[in-house]
């Protein structure tokens, strides 16, 4: 007997004009809830601000953060989105934990440009040390003002009174309710530089594996995602794309399109050509024909996929230097040269991106998976002529996005339907094959490396070419939006500019955080972009960490030395080198052994971003020598995080990281000729499959109670892909410079 | 233009076209959250449905195909309050990230246990090689699908003899 529950199978009210789903579920509402539309109201800001902890810095009051109600019911807002590397959770263990309260007593409002904070982005790890720090500080000190109160009603003195369960407590055992207190407490005050934060020794929440609310709804068919957001009146759309980037269209059969059974319009804005219907599947149908009828003119061609390196070499726009010390080209010591590549990367959502709007009188609310509520709302306000003020989006969480993926775009198609057919919800969709050709992809790079190596086996010298775009296409207001390109009066494309700043970009960990006395790393910039490109998850830390790690092992060997006591010697950062002791010890390294077997290992280690997360790990992997696959047998990994919120959490991104990576590493690069993509779908870009999935891997988190908040999320992308490299070259005795380290490649660098 | 479906045990009209695939007919007619739209093109699995008991990609199958075959997606399997084996192996572990693939994961499951109560490592690589996770979080569904087989075991006993 099945277990099953055939209630469940009830189908949905569809006439509800509200829906609301249970516990960590989503809410659908075009109003906005009065109380919190005045939050972070403009307060006349004083001539020199001091500066506060984490997002605070940004968003200074305190009840921006936390609302109390008379009711005792608490919410936190953050201004970062969930995207599927489960935030929700160890943000609520930081401000519950400062409340004095129990995680359950707490509820969570994310990213909504009509409720929470404005944080930006919610990219590059930086949710819990951003957002997690003002939270955390927010709610200690709404705590503090919340224990005054209770301490002026009673007439004594502050001390030794404690918020427990939603209520003040005195040592005498009296006790007073949130709810009641906040009536004689103002949240609505900047918050102060510092916080009396609770002693991690005192921790009920902060370090607690908890589990996640919102995995037993995904796992029962609970409404959880943009997808199942169903909202009365609503009809579906689809847009028809052209297989050549930047293609103008000419015609198309609207007419027939019109005449399908179900089609509601037709929209049409310059190349911007839409469909709308009744049903799914009728939109569906129209966009087929639209798309077999629609003539386009060509943009322009694209570069030969092959020749991408000599591409970038001939684009150079110009050089900035990333970092420089003494003087690389006049050291002394052995040389190490080498060249490596990595291809157009993408970010390969398994849902594809969805978007619901809809124009209310003046009013535009769009639901979107992006990761930046702000900034697209700006940017389709300024898209569509609106006053900001009218346009409202609200993050729905969609499926993982590692990146800026094809979100902002979909909710910009949304939006522009949405303003033709006013009243009516919109519900847009891209197709796989759409998603696949049009999100913006993760750009090609091309790496120049020289070292040396010096006395006593020691790196004198460090030279680095880094060929790349931006990374990132974003904020770029409507000229970063397909909309923006392809409507009428179309905006011309994002142009990406140099930047050199600490946390980098494509320069991301091409300095490498090892003891060299003399270096110089050059990011030779390209402005032009024949793709659209934004940021993918570790944006250029992916290929430089394999580079720099490529290096480190080829100059160990050339020293005679084991890479991980090569890499230990080049390491002062002691935090750096318990990572690495770490992950050699529980993987039981025992050095790299001969060439010419089957099976190796490789190691690699990276301090993200060269100022957040610690990572270390060791890899063995198998080589078929006939057809030159490789498969990841075994992983183990160290990481510190710094003060470790949810250790299972940073577990799972990591573990995540790893097998994202090595994805990456051995199957991934976008395809296209000269009329266009010709990666369209999972056939034509292959990922990782079950038949490579590891046999084990393991991730050892090495708590810092108290230390700062490091964020965890893109920390393993870049040494996994190096620690592949390495045990490939130890496997087989020779080294794959050029991503993806394809079979193709393995069994021409075997026949070499 | 009406067929009837059977859906998690039961009998609903659905009033749309026969070459619809059922993808649509569950999640906007019937208004299932379980099953996903991840390709439309039978090659990624987050579809996934079981048809008189066998996984099926729903993204490419018809309604006028099913006929009067019980169809069963994740919301069959249980509830959040009364969550079936494999609900609970993959809750219990916390085998999710974003989690969009993992509906299709556990039909997959649900349907490799119905018919393999023990599956052997290779057997699992096997029965899952249509089905992706982009997030990475293969081996917690690995260990997932093995506890599942356990629960599943323990909630339907083998009759000795
Ligand atoms: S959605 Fe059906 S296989 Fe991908
Ligand atoms: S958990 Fe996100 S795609 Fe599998």
């Amino acid at each position: 007997m099945m277990s099953g529950r055939p209630e469940t199978a009830k189908p949905f009210d569809l006439s509800r004009r509200q829906v609301i789903a249970g516990a960590g579920g989503l809410i659908v509402g075009y109003t906005f809830l009065p109380a919190f539309a005045q939050v972070a109201a403009p307060e006349a800001p004083a001539p020199e601000p001091a500066h506060l902890p984490g997002s605070l810095d940004d968003t200074r009051l305190l009840d921006a953060w936390i609302h109390i109600a008379p009711d005792d019911a608490i919410t936190a807002f953050s201004g970062k989105a969930e995207l599927g590397q489960s935030i929700k959770v160890p943000l609520k263990q930081i401000a519950a934990e400062e409340l004095g309260i129990g995680i359950d007593q707490l509820t969570l409002v994310n990213a909504d440009t009509g409720r929470t904070p404005d944080e930006g982005f919610t990219a590059g790890s930086m949710t819990i040390q951003y957002s997690g720090t003002a939270l955390r500080n927010a709610a200690a000190q709404v705590r503090v003002l919340l224990i005054a109160a209770a301490a002026r009603r009673w007439g004594i003195a502050p001390d030794g009174l404690r918020a427990e369960n939603r209520q003040i407590i005195a040592p005498d055992g009296r006790t007073l309710r949130f709810g009641e207190l906040v009536a004689e407490t103002d949240l609505h005050v900047e918050a102060l530089p510092e916080s009396p934060l609770t002693d991690p020794a005192n921790f009920r929440l902060i370090g607690q594996s908890l589990p996640r609310p919102d995995i037993a709804l995904k796992a029962t068919g609970g409404a959880a995602f943009i997808q199942d957001l169903r909202p009365e009146g609503m009809v579906h759309a689809r847009v028809i794309r052209p297989a050549s980037p930047g293609a103008t269209l000419i015609e198309a059969d609207i007419a027939a399109a019109e005449a399908m059974p179900g089609v509601v319009a037709v929209i049409r804005d310059g190349s911007f050509l839409a469909v709308v219907a009744e049903r799914e599947f009728q939109a569906i149908g129209a966009m087929r024909v639209l798309q077999a009828s629609a003539n386009w003119q060509d943009g322009p061609a694209l570069p030969d996929q092959t020749a991408m390196s000599a591409w970038l070499e001939a684009n150079v726009s110009e050089t900035g230097t990333v970092a420089e010390e003494g003087d690389p080209d006049a050291a002394e010591g052995e040389t190490y040269e080498a060249v490596f590549t990595r291809p157009y990367l993408m970010h390969g959502s398994i849902g594809p991106s969805c978007a619901l709007a809809v124009l209310e009188r003046d009013d535009m609310t769009v639901w979107s998976h992006t990761q930046g509520v702000f900034a697209d709302r700006d940017a389709i306000a300024e898209l569509l002529n609106m006053d900001p003020a009218r346009v409202r989006v609200i993050h729905a969480e969609g499926a993982g996005c590692y990146g800026h993926n094809g979100a902002d775009d979909a909710a910009a198609d949304a939006a522009l339907i949405a303003s033709k057919l006013p009243g009516r919800p919109i519900r847009l969709v891209w197709m796989r094959e759409q998603e696949h050709a049009n999100e913006p992809y993760g750009p090609p790079m091309l790496l120049k490396l020289r070292a040396k190596l010096g006395d006593g086996g020691m790196i004198s010298a460090w030279s680095y070419d880094l060929y790349s775009s931006t990374h990132t296409g974003r904020p770029g207001g409507p000229p970063a939006l397909l909309a923006g390109q392809m409507k009428a009066d179309p905006y011309p494309p994002f142009v990406g500019k140099l930047s050199i700043v600490p946390t980098g970009n494509g320069d991301r960990n091409a300095n490498p955080y090892y003891t060299i006395p003399n270096r110089r790393i050059l990011w030779n910039f390209i402005e032009a972009a024949p793709l659209r490109i934004s940021s993918l998850r570790a944006l250029g830390a992916f290929a430089n960490v394999f580079a720099v790690e490529s290096a480190m092992d080829e100059l160990a060997l050339m020293a005679g030395t084991d890479p991980v006591e090569f890499r230990l010697r080049h390491l002062e950062d002691p935090r750096a080198r318990d990572v690495v002791e770490r992950a050699a010890t529980e993987f039981g390294w025992s050095g790299i052994g001969e060439p010419g077997g089957t099976r190796g290992v490789g190691f690699a280690y990276a301090r993200y971003k060269n100022l957040a997360s610690y990572l270390a790990l060791a890899v063995e992997i198998e080589v078929d020598p006939a057809v030159g696959d490789v498969r990841l047998v075994r992983a183990v990994a160290a990481i510190d995080a710094g003060e470790a919120v949810s250790p299972d959490g940073i577990i799972n991104q990591t573990e995540g990281g790893i097998l994202q990576s090595m994805s990456w590493t051995l199957f991934e690069t976008v395809t296209f000729d000269q009329g266009g993509i010709t990666s369209t779908d999972w056939s034509s870009y292959p990922i990782l499959r079950f038949s490579h999935v590891p046999d084990s891997v393991a991730v050892h988190v090495i708590d810092r109670p108290g230390q700062p908040y490091l964020g965890a999320g893109e920390a393993a992308q870049g040494p996994t892909c190096g620690a592949i490299g390495n045990a490939l070259r130890n496997t087989i005795g020779r080294r794959v410079h050029d991503l993806p380290l394809s079979r193709e490649r393995v069994r021409h660098a075997l026949q070499a | 233009m009406a067929t009837t479906l059977k859906v998690n045990g039961a009998e609903t009209r659905v009033d749309a076209a026969p070459e619809t695939p059922l993808l649509y007919a569950l999640r906007d007619d019937l208004g299932l959250n379980g099953p996903k739209y991840g390709c439309g093109l039978g090659q990624c699995g987050a579809c996934t449905v079981l048809v008189d008991g066998r996984a099926v990609l729903s993204c490419v199958t018809p309604i006028s195909v099913i006929g009067s075959r019980a169809v069963e997606t994740v919301e069959g399997l249980g509830t959040a309050e009364a969550p079936g084996p494999v609900q609970r192996a993959f809750i219990e572990l916390q085998a999710m990230q974003c989690g969009y693939c993992i509906p299709g994961m556990m039909m997959r499951t649900e349907a490799l246990l119905r018919d393999n109560p023990d599956p052997q490592d290779h057997e699992i690589r096997a029965a899952f090689q249509t089905n992706l996770c982009r997030c990475g979080t293969h081996m917690r569904i690995m260990k997932a699908i093995r506890r599942a087989a356990e629960l599943y075991r323990d909630a339907n006993p083998v009759q000795e003899g």
